[in-house]
């Protein structure tokens, strides 16, 4: 059999394949020599196949057939042989295969062989890919190598210290005595990875962390005189004395002085000098500089250095190395939240990086812009990132949207505002607005009562141009059939007023039904407010009638179910259509409905959940006329149903979250809590399905007296377990003989189920003066409360 | 840690591949397609750093020749990337004259010279050693018993 082709040729014959059958073909046909060769046992040339097959699985082809071929390579004398056997171990075997606990036998001899290099071979791939079985057995003499005089051994099994603690992590207090001097050695490689080493450990156990505490003093010292030894031409890089020590040393400080006062004041004055001196035209400089200011954010520096480090990575960001404004926005990144105010000060850079032209700049850029974002600054700030919504990638609107919305609604400085930045976001990035996103902004909309107008006039102009961006279409279908009166009467207060009619609002609506572009969900909310507009639309109540019917047969299901209901409407309970299609009351924020939302606290703390909002002051403006909370009367606009308590909030819409639409309001009887002077107090209760500790309290306040009440303020306490929250009251005039009320909703939080008790307090104004009082309430029916 | 070290060229043929913590052989070929399509898709004038499903890739561009190297959250970028300029360097240091043509040539024809440099280089993912004469000490060694 001829000799087998060296590698060199092999290569050199691959090269020519012009396809990649070709090459295939090649290979298979080596393959196959190579398996003959192996079969045949034959010494000689095994080393040069390997080699080949190597080649060949860096290319992507199976080479397990050697892996038994690698084993007897690392079994022979020659140092070729074992070269390239530990090689071929290394790449082609791990734990995963039985064939490598065969090489456990051989490693343990490698280990203790008369010449360095062939140790240095076998501690490398037991540090590579040693199982955890292999280093249970070997760890001893691994051991036995770190406390040798042979840097060049000392420096490798140091290392593979490192993956045999990885791999069995109880064997970490073996190696504890031989890290005693490690770092007394004058050998850089050394030093280097025992200080991995080190790091390993710490960074695993925290008895251990605290152990190498003390060794800080001696960390300083080396970096020190790494720092100030001037040129020394071993380990030169740049001008600057190893570089790749002093970062590993800063990593280490950083993990040995977090949390811990004594050791961090130890590294002040190094960390200081390291800052200040070390030379930033190179760009090894800067990477010790990153490491040095990562590490003064982490430990418990004093102000003084933290501002030091803070002003390094502001220079960083005026860099003209791309690189170094990457690493200076990551880093700003991760000290914003503690640092805020000194970040502030580079906002107008970081401003700017939103408009570099490199993707990982910006987004970071992007991210910091956020977390930057306060009370103080919005308004500037908004503008820049809602250009920069305008002008960046597809794969950022997203994001970028979802964080605008979020900010806005911390921040806003003006309902009108928050309105103004929802409406240019849904306008330029409307396609890529979340879905979560539009049921939010509905809630937002309701509940901003004296913009309504403004909105919907403004939704309706929006997209008169242009249908096709989805949430912006649900948005305002959504808002045109909830407020489209004032759209048609022109009632805007804000700017100047349109005209419209209302066909032309039936129009638009229309539009949208029937446009391809539509989604199915953007056709319901299209036909829902059709349908809500017969009622707040006078002329034509025909048309709409027309449109629904079309409907009945549609092909999507889903229209097709609203149509025929819609119909059924018309038709058979033309009576309730006044009362389902009212006006939805202001939305409660439910927080754990949808995708949890990261609140991003920006310097200040915050928590966000419902059931802990203290109770507030319970003196709401009581000039806002607020007919949209009066649950249980109609409101101004459409015709009042007779009282019903027990009625249904519309749920034609679907589509948004309904708080009241679970309450149990089956026969817990009504009390009079307070009648005096003419005043009478009712409390109504209803419990909630969903969460049995909360009651909900409407109180309906009369005057039986000749005049009317004015100013009417009522505030409630409870006792310490318990929780209040006070809504707005529907007006604050009791008009006289008793011919209308004041009603307003309490909830009560009860988790402890005791016995409800109320103080209750009122102040009005009645005959030209003010009266004020104070009662208890202890007649609660027990319903109420168990 | 360092992930992975790969060395591709312009038309993204693989001419080194290294890995540090084990990924299956035939994911191997798409990740090295992916990384190698991700970096040349970027200008001059864009940084280092790409941000690739959970780790990073840092790359230096060398004539025709990409260097790759896939790191964690806990490495220092910029020292990463020193470190592939350091490799370049032993790089031309052994084979004395690295230039335009040649570097493929070389690297491609002594494979495993260039796995030996870069074993002792780095091992298991972290730097053992950076001073290019130690580093090349075992390799000349090595040169010597083989002529033998």
């Amino acid at each position: 059999m001829p000799a087998p082709i060296r590698l060199r040729e092999l290569i050199r014959t691959i090269r020519t394949a012009r396809t990649q059958a070709e090459e295939r073909e090649m290979i298979q046909k080596e393959c196959a020599a190579i398996r003959s060769s192996f079969r045949e046992e034959d010494n000689t040339y095994r080393c040069r196949n390997v080699a080949k097959l190597l080649y060949m699985h860096m290319l992507g082809y199976p080479a397990h057939f050697g892996q038994l071929e690698c084993l007897k390579l690392i079994a022979s004398q020659k140092f070729t042989d074992k070269r390239i056997g530990y090689l071929g171990a290394m790449l082609l075997l791990d734990e995963r295969q039985d064939v490598h606990l065969l090489m456990t036998n051989c490693i343990k001899n490698d280990l203790n062989h008369s010449t360095q290099y062939v140790q240095g071979l076998a501690l490398c791939t037991l540090g590579c890919m040693g199982s955890s079985e292999m280093c249970r057995d070997l760890a001893g003499e691994v051991e036995k190598l770190l406390k040798t005089s042979n840097s060049y051994l000392r420096k490798k099994a140091a290392l593979c210290a490192v993956h045999v603690i990885r791999k069995v992590p109880e064997l970490m207090e073996m190696f504890l005595p031989a890290t005693k001097n490690l770092l007394n050695e004058k050998n850089h490689g050394v030093l280097h990875t025992s200080v991995v080493l080190l790091t390993e450990m710490c960074e695993r156990s925290p008895d251990m962390l605290a152990h190498f505490r003390k060794l800080v003093p001696q960390l300083v010292r080396i970096l020190k005189n790494l720092i100030m030894s001037g040129y020394s031409p071993e380990h030169d890089v740049s001008g600057i004395s190893d570089p790749f020590l002093q970062v590993r040393i800063l990593r280490l400080l950083r993990i040995l002085g977090r949390n811990d006062d004594d050791s961090s004041e130890a590294m002040n004055d190094i960390l200081a000098q390291v800052a200040t001196n070390t030379e930033t035209s190179k760009n090894v400089g800067n990477a010790i500089l990153y490491e040095t200011v990562l590490t003064i954010m982490d430990i418990k520096s004093e102000s003084g250095l933290r501002v030091l480090a803070i002003n390094i990575l502001g220079r960083f960001l005026l860099n003209n190395d791309k690189n170094i404004r990457y690493v200076a926005l990551t880093s700003l990144l991760k000290t914003v939240q503690t640092d805020h105010n000194a970040v502030q000060r580079h906002r107008s850079t970081i401003v700017d990086c939103l408009k570099d032209l490199d993707v990982s700049i910006k987004r970071r850029a992007m991210e910091l812009s956020f977390a930057l974002v306060n009370g103080n600054n919005v308004r500037g700030m908004m503008k820049e990132l809602l250009y920069f919504l305008d002008s960046c990638e597809p794969e950022f609107k997203a994001d970028c949207a979802s964080g605008i919305f979020l900010a806005a609604e911390k921040y806003a400085p003006s309902k009108r505002w928050h309105i103004d930045t929802i409406m240019r976001v849904l306008t330029t990035a409307g396609s890529y607005v979340r879905d979560d996103a539009v049921p939010n902004l509905i809630q937002l909309i309701t509940n901003s009562v004296e913009m309504h107008a403004y909105t919907v006039q403004r939704l309706y102009k929006a997209i008169l141009g242009d249908y096709s961006q989805q949430p912006l279409v649900q948005v305002a279908s959504w808002c045109i059939g909830e407020y489209g009166d004032l759209l048609v009467s022109g009632q805007c207060e804000e700017e100047e007023p349109i005209q419209v009619t209302e066909d032309e609002v039936l129009d638009i609506l229309e539009s949208v039904l029937i446009s391809n572009m539509s989604a199915s969900v953007t056709r319901g909310y299209a036909l829902t407010a059709i349908m809500k507009l017969s009622t707040r639309f006078t002329c034509t109540v025909n048309r709409i009638k027309k449109v629904v019917s079309i409907y009945g047969s549609s092909i999507d299901v889903e229209l097709q179910q609203r149509a025929v209901e819609y119909n059924a409407l018309f038709k058979k309970y033309d009576h309730m259509r006044p009362a389902l299609l009212e006006r939805m009351p202001v939305m409660e924020k439910v927080t754990t409905n949808g995708p949890a939302e990261i609140v991003q606290t920006n310097g200040e703390t915050e928590t966000a959940v419902l059931e802990t909002k203290p109770p507030p002051s319970g003196l709401q403006p009581a000039n806002q006329a607020n007919d949209l909370l009066d649950l249980l009367g109609g409101s101004d606009i459409t015709p009042v149903i007779p009282t019903a308590p027990t009625r249904e909030p519309a749920s034609a819409g679907g589509e948004l979250l309904d708080l009241l639409g679970d309450l149990n309001l089956t026969g817990i009887p009504s009390i009079t809590a307070y009648n005096k002077n003419g005043l009478k107090i009712d409390f109504t209760f209803e419990r909630s399905n969903t969460n049995p500790s909360v009651t909900v309290i409407t109180i309906q306040a009369s005057n039986s007296t000749e005049l009317d009440m004015t100013d009417f303020v009522f505030q409630a306490a409870v006792p310490k377990t318990f929780q209040l929250q006070l809504l707005s009251p529907s007006s604050s005039v009791i008009p006289a003989f008793n011919s209308g009320t004041i009603t307003q909703v309490i909830k009560v939080l009860n988790p402890q189920k005791q016995q409800l008790r109320m103080r209750i307090k009122l102040t009005y104004n009645h005959k030209g003066s003010a009266m004020q009082d104070l009662a208890e309430v202890n007649n609660f029916p027990p319903q109420s409360w168990q | 840690m360092i992930k992975f070290f790969l060395m591709v060229n312009k038309q993204g043929q693989t001419r080194l591949s290294r890995y540090y913590e084990h990924v299956e052989i035939n994911k191997r070929a798409m990740l090295e397609a992916e990384v190698i399509k991700s970096c040349l898709s970027r200008s001059k004038d864009e940084c280092s750093f790409v941000e690739y499903k959970d780790f990073k890739l840092v790359y230096r561009q060398y004539a025709a020749l990409f260097i790759v190297v896939g790191i964690d959250q806990t490495e220092n970028e910029i020292a990463v990337y020193e470190l592939i300029h350091n490799f370049v360097e032993v790089l031309d240091k052994y084979f004395s004259r690295v230039s335009e043509l040649d570097v493929s040539f070389s690297i491609m024809f002594n494979l495993d010279r260039v796995h030996i440099i870069l074993d002792e280089m780095l091992l298991n993912g972290c730097i053992v050693e950076t001073n290019q004469n130690r580093i090349l000490a075992p390799l000349f060694v090595l040169d010597k018993v083989a002529e033998g």
